[in-house]
This record gives C-alpha cells, structure tokens and sequence, in this order.
C-alpha cells in the first residue's frame, strides 16, 4: 500500500498529464464524430455573450454593405411581386391549414469560421426562439448550413464548408441529384459527389437543393458548375461548384421551421419499424 | 511567490482575450491564423509548478475549444506542449538550464528564439493533425501548421517585445 502510494506521489505529473490528455482526447475525438458532444460548443452563455458583445461593435462596420445586400434583395422581391401576372404563379397554400408549411425566422451570425476542416457558426438566437437541432440555415443567396447545438439564447450551425456536412443537392434544370460536400481546400467551393453519369452537366449549370432532404425546402440556390471530372473509382460525375455565398462573410440569415418534418420523421421511423 | 501567480493569472486572462477578440478574426489567404495564445506555456516561469502548468493550459486550451467549436483539439495541444516543454529548455538552453536565470521575456538571443520556434511548431502541428483527424490531409495539415506558426512566432515576438519591462 505505501509503495502505491509513492509511486503515485512520485509520479503525480505524468499521471496528471495522461488522465488530462485521456479526457481531450475522448473530447477530440467525440468532436469528430457524426454525434457531437454538446459540452464542448460555442452555443453557451459564456462564448455565445462574449460573441454578441463583439459582433455588436463589429456590426457599425458593416452597416452599408448590409444595407446595399438588403435594398438588392427588396428590389428583387418587388421584382418578382410586380412580374406576377395571375394567381398561378403564387406559392401553393396549404389547402387544410391555408398556411405555408415552412416557417422563417431571421437570426444573426455571431462568429463565423471558415479556415480549418470542421467549420462551425454561431447564431444569436437559441431554443427560445424555437430554433431546434437539424433546421436548416439560408440566407438570401443560398444555403450556408444546418444547425447542430442550440442552448436558449445562441444556437451553433453545421457550415457547409465543414467536412462531415453532406447535403442532397440536384442539378436544376435536370432534376439529377448527387450530395454535396466539401474536400476542405478552397472557401468558395463546394463539391457535388455521385452525380450519375446519364445527367448532362455543363459548366454554369445552376445546383439546388433536392427535395430529398426534409431539411431543406427544395430549389434553394446554391452556386453553379465550375468544373466537372469524372471519378475513375466509381463512375460517378464529380462536380466542382462555385458557391453563391462569400462563406466568410455573412450577416443576418433565415432558420427554416418545417412544419412537415415531424410528420414525415415519424413515418419514416414507423416503415424501419415494420 | 504570490506576484508571479497573480501576473500568471493576469497573462492568462488577457492573452485570452487578445487571442478571442483580435487574433481570432485575423485571417489570411482564409486559412493561416495566428495563436499567439500558446504565450502563456512559452512564458510560463522556468521552475513554476509543472502539475499547476498542466491543469492551467488544458484549461486554457478548452476554453479555446469552448470558442472556436474545435472539441478538445485546442486542449490536447496545449497539454502536449506543456508536458515536453522541459525537452525544448534542455534542448535551446542546455542541461543545467533550471540552474540559470532564463528570462524568456527579454532580448531575442538565437537561445530564446529556437525555444519559441520549437514549441510554436510543435503546438501547432499537433493541433492542425487533430484538426483534419484524417491522414489524407497530410500534406494540407503540413503547410497549414507551418504558415499558420511563421504568423504565430511573429505576433509571439511582437507581444514580448510590447509586454516587456523596459529598465534599461
């Protein structure tokens, strides 16, 4: 018993240093996993405050580009409310309901990354305002991500330039889909993998998201074709897409609430029941 | 005694700080990004308590985690670094460094610059291959720990030269 303890004072730094690098490891590597840890996350009081003090000082220096982003996207929305001729060419209502079945909600990025593999955002607004795990993020020029984390006040958001990120994605005018990812190299492009080799892709083919997905409407934008190869292991198109958005610098963005989502999970859960 | 932990405290605090608010939102080519955070382990007093310097920058480096969204990758180079940091000062100042008088925070001598070049290096190689956590990466992980530790001396270097008391 004297002799454990001796060995245990005498080496007390090295079994500090292995239990603490056992505890960062598991964090590293929880962190990398598909299940992330919900400790470790920038959407707690604590960074989430320190990310709102900061942006809100930031924020005077990008008034007048925010203010020209909005006046464009009014002109364009007059645009489209002026050009519509008859009642066809208006969004479908819900004919039980008479309500859309996606709800928006406007919230602000904090922080932003956009230099390491796993990219991650942090949004100033949380589980009080509804903001649930797997809601998807757009702003007016495209997708930027889904969300992970949410604490009460500020939620985190899968960007997609984020490695693990995998989002179904189709070629607007063909309907071919494929899923997008990122290889991690460049901020503004992303890769469209699995596009099957029957489609007719073009450079400056616009890509969209697909419908396949519940967490996203379908044809939000994305960006278009910037280079196409073929991949010699699978046969597959590999697509390399000049995105819409500047990934590294986005203001405020819309959370998509999909009424349906529930609904559809549910029915999805009862068929891999049976 | 007391003086030095407090000011330790005190760096801690404020490279902290110029590390979340400044450092953090200086990018360039959109992926090097200097940490001059890693200070605190550099300027750590020689024969200070090594346990009291493991706990304090794993904290350091969760905290770091905490706002970056990086899991423990921050942590667990904060730690291997302040574990073999006694290596690098065998290795720049020679065997019987705990019997000189080193001052990190003074004049650049080739010593003092080879201990900083060491440990910056070695943090940040750690850190980016936890990072991509995928050996594929290798030659990315490569040139981004390098770039990313050329800005990180340079802000290190910048930082001492501005922290350092001046009596002479």
């Amino acid at each position: 018993m004297q002799q454990i303890f001796n060995f245990i004072f005498k080496n007390s730094t090295r079994l500090l240093f292995l239990l603490l690098l056992c505890i960062s490891f598991l964090l590293t590597i929880q962190s990398h996993s598909f299940h992330r840890s919900k400790i470790i996350s920038s959407a707690n009081f604590l960074s989430g405050g320190v990310y709102q003090q900061i942006n809100d000082v930031s924020e005077y220096l990008n008034l007048r580009t925010e203010n020209e982003a909005l006046a464009l996207e009014n002109a364009r929305l007059k645009s489209i409310l002026f050009n519509t001729k008859d009642t066809s060419f208006l969004k479908r209502m819900d004919s039980i309901k008479g309500i859309p079945a996606d709800d928006i909600l406007v919230s602000k990025v904090i922080h932003n990354s956009y230099n390491v593999h796993e990219n991650f955002l942090t949004l100033n607004s949380g589980s009080n305002d509804g903001v649930k795990q797997d809601m998807g993020v757009i702003n007016d020029l495209g997708i930027i991500g889904i969300v992970d984390n949410t604490s009460p006040k500020f939620a985190t958001v899968v960007s997609i330039l984020n490695v693990k990120s995998q989002i179904n994605a189709k070629i607007k005018k063909s309907n071919h889909f494929g899923s997008l990812v990122w290889n991690g190299k460049s901020t503004g492009f992303v890769q469209l993998i699995d596009v099957p080799r029957l489609a007719s892709v073009r450079k400056g083919d616009t890509i969209v998201t697909g419908g396949q997905s519940v967490i996203f409407p379908e044809n939000i934008n994305i960006g278009t074709i910037n280079k196409i190869y073929i991949d010699n292991k699978t046969n597959y198109y590999t697509l390399d897409i000049k995105l819409f958005n500047d990934m590294t610098n986005l203001g405020h963005v819309y959370i998509i609430k999909s009424k349906n989502r529930e609904e559809l999970n549910n029915l999805e859960k009862r068929n891999t029941n049976e | 005694m007391n003086s030095t932990l407090l000011s330790n405290i005190f760096r801690f605090i404020l490279l902290l700080a110029v590390q979340i608010v400044i450092f953090n939102n200086m990018t360039f080519l959109g992926f090097i990004m200097p940490l001059p955070y890693i200070l605190f382990i550099i300027l750590y007093p020689v024969n200070g308590n090594r346990s009291g310097l493991l706990l304090a920058s794993f904290s350091l480096g969760l905290i770091m985690d905490i706002f970056l969204n990086s899991g423990g990758t921050h942590a667990t180079a904060c730690l291997i670094l302040a574990y073999i940091r006694p290596s690098i000062f065998k290795f720049s100042f020679g065997i019987s460094y705990e019997y000189q008088t080193i001052k990190l925070n003074d004049v650049l001598t080739p010593e003092r610059f080879s201990f900083i070049l060491l440990s910056v290096v070695i943090h940040h190689f750690t850190l980016f291959l936890l990072e991509a956590f995928q050996i594929s990466f290798f030659l990315d992980i490569l040139i981004r720990a390098l770039l990313s530790a050329v800005f990180t001396i340079i802000s290190c270097i910048i930082i001492i030269y501005l922290i350092k008391p001046n009596k002479r």
